[in-house]
């Protein structure tokens, strides 16, 4: 399944006093099996593009073509698009409403008519696929549940409509430290181990650099550059400031090392590069010194 | 001075049990303290804060702020005008339709007069950097200036203490300094004490001291750099160290002759310099 967006625009309140475009001449391709990082500052419309994605929203002009077919003029495609799609919103767990995780996790695939065994190994594929026991979290209150926990059965429960495409809206907000590696720990099985196409919002930088295989980097409702990780942060550093963005702190210290005239890559993303480059240096400086 | 004396609470599980969100809490907070809270989700921090402008209050213990008892009932309004609250989501504190309104709407609520509170507004929003933007309206804003917006509308009311719940945890990049820019510059210029609860390390580092919540109790207290040289014991506790430290600490293993418990990038930068 692969999403396209074609010259897509949104105007919140078309034709009204307070109409305010949200997203202008979107163009994008998603294919399947990426994983996609969007940043871009509060406001940017990055909310409205996740929502364009899944066909929550139509586009006010442009279409949005789901292997190649327009899903607002296609009824049974957009059907099809919201059960592959699955969109995870900002603090996902404030729509709990069940008495149990099961009954929880039940409640999209139910919708779908799915039932009996069915369900069942769908509940426990989902819980299965974030990373816990489906025995010991079945029963349980999602409201008895860790803030990382939490977060984790609302991605399974979207994971038991099984999509193909996982679109998660800062997936990591207020986390500890350690629910956030084990939440990302999960999402990166969701992508190599599952093959699930990942499209993931944030606005940590150290996160985006390490898992993301392409960013998406809006504006003022534009996609003003879309490229690889590496190329985005190694080139971009003032556009990226400009626009309210930053670059993860070890990036960033190779790019003042580069800027001060250092022999330093700043193609840098995450500390085992900044350490294996500059122990790199470190070594090649000492050989110079000894011949 | 607030005092946290043997402070404990109480809140009943789903089950109906007693459980203890915080246990035997003792805690001084200086006049011009600059202090970060961090600890696992569900460690406390929260109720800790809540505790602080007597919006829980201890099911056990005593929280003094100055002199005022926060289970004085008569107090509470005095308590609540000197600490000042700054939660997560700014769009749930703006309240008015411009944003000096918004910062008059606790001056409005005691009774200050006109002229007062117009000096007041005027002032606050200039500490904040906000001057130009008076009669916007709030949901025009980014993110970062909403939350500045809300700590004018505290300093307003001249609170001595400012107590930010995650305030950065749904800013962007930029959103993140604004609001640490502002609060150091709070503490430093206008000596007001904050007590600021993160999940990010990299922001607590920049904090004088840091108090370490575990299962309700603190469990470490100390300055960025001592806390930050315990890594597996803030890993134990579901916390981590900051991604610049991760690397001095990855460099000094390797050899390096630099301290493990480098705090930010300018430092980092500094030892690098006598490699490279």
């Amino acid at each position: 399944m692969f999403i396209h967006l074609k010259d897509v625009s949104y105007t919140y309140n078309l034709n009204m006093p307070f109409e305010t475009v949200a997203l202008k001449s979107i163009n994008l391709k998603i294919n399947k099996g990426e994983f996609i990082g969007v940043i871009g500052h509060t406001g940017c419309g990055k909310t409205t593009l996740l929502q364009l994605l899944n066909g929550l929203l139509e586009p006010t002009e442009g279409k949005v073509l789901v292997d190649n077919i327009d899903i607002h003029q296609n009824k049974q495609k957009l059907r099809e698009v919201r059960k592959k799609i699955g969109l995870a919103f900002q603090y996902p767990e404030n729509q709990f409403f069940e008495e149990t995780i099961a009954k929880e996790i039940a409640f999209g695939p139910k919708n779908m008519g799915i039932a009996g065994e069915e369900l069942e190994q769908r509940i426990k594929k989902g819980i299965e696929m974030v990373g816990l026991d489906y025995y010991a979290y079945k029963d349980r209150s999602p409201f008895s549940l860790s803030g990382g926990e939490m977060r984790r059965i609302a991605i399974a429960s979207i994971l038991a409509i099984d999509p193909e495409i996982l679109i998660l809206d800062e997936p990591t907000a207020s986390l500890d430290p350690q629910s956030c590696s084990k939440l990302l720990s999960v999402i990166t099985d969701l992508y190599l181990k599952y093959q699930r196409t990942v499209i993931m919002v944030s606005h940590n930088m150290e996160i985006i650099a390490e898992l993301a295989k392409r960013i998406v980097v809006m504006e003022k409702g534009g996609i003003v550059m879309d490229d690889t990780p590496k190329n985005i942060f190694q080139h971009s550093l003032r556009k990226l400031e400009s626009i309210g963005l930053s670059l993860p702190p070890v990036t960033h210290t190779m790019y003042e090392l580069k800027k001060i005239g250092k022999p330093v890559s700043s193609a840098i993303l995450t500390v085992e590069e900044a350490k294996d480059e500059i122990l790199k240096l470190i070594r090649k400086r000492e050989r110079n010194e000894i011949y | 001075m607030i005092k946290f004396d043997e402070v404990t609470h109480f809140y009943n599980s789903e089950q109906g049990n007693k459980v203890a969100s915080l246990s035997k809490v003792n805690l001084e907070i200086e006049k011009g303290d600059f202090i970060a809270i961090i600890g696992a989700n569900g460690s406390g921090k929260s109720t800790l804060a809540r505790h602080i402008n007597g919006l829980l209050l201890p099911s056990e213990g005593d929280v003094l702020v100055e002199s005022y008892n926060t289970k004085d009932l008569n107090m509470i309004w005095s308590i609540r005008t000197k600490v000042g609250m700054v939660f997560q989501n700014p769009d749930n504190q703006l309240v008015a339709t411009t944003i000096e309104d918004d910062v008059a709407f606790g001056l409005e609520n005691i009774g200050i007069e006109e002229k007062e509170m117009k000096k007041r507004v005027d002032w606050a929003l200039k500490v904040v950097g906000l001057s130009e933007l008076r009669n916007s309206e709030p949901h025009l804003l980014s993110g970062g200036q909403k939350q500045r917006v809300v700590i004018a509308g505290a300093l307003a009311m001249h609170t001595s203490y400012l107590i930010l719940d995650e305030p950065t945890s749904m800013l962007d990049p930029k959103g993140r300094k604004e609001v640490l820019e502002i609060i150091k510059r709070l503490n430093e210029e206008e000596n007001i004490t904050v007590v600021y609860i993160t999940q990010f390390m990299s922001e607590a580092a920049q904090f004088k001291n840091i108090i370490v919540l575990d299962k309700g109790k603190i469990v470490l207290t100390g300055p960025p750099k001592k806390i930050f040289n315990q890594p597996d014991f803030l890993l134990s506790l579901n916390l981590e160290i900051p991604q610049i430290t991760r690397l001095a600490r990855e460099l000094s293993a390797n050899g390096l002759d630099i301290p493990a418990n480098i705090l930010n990038e300018d430092e980092m930068i500094k030892y690098l310099c006598l490699y490279i």
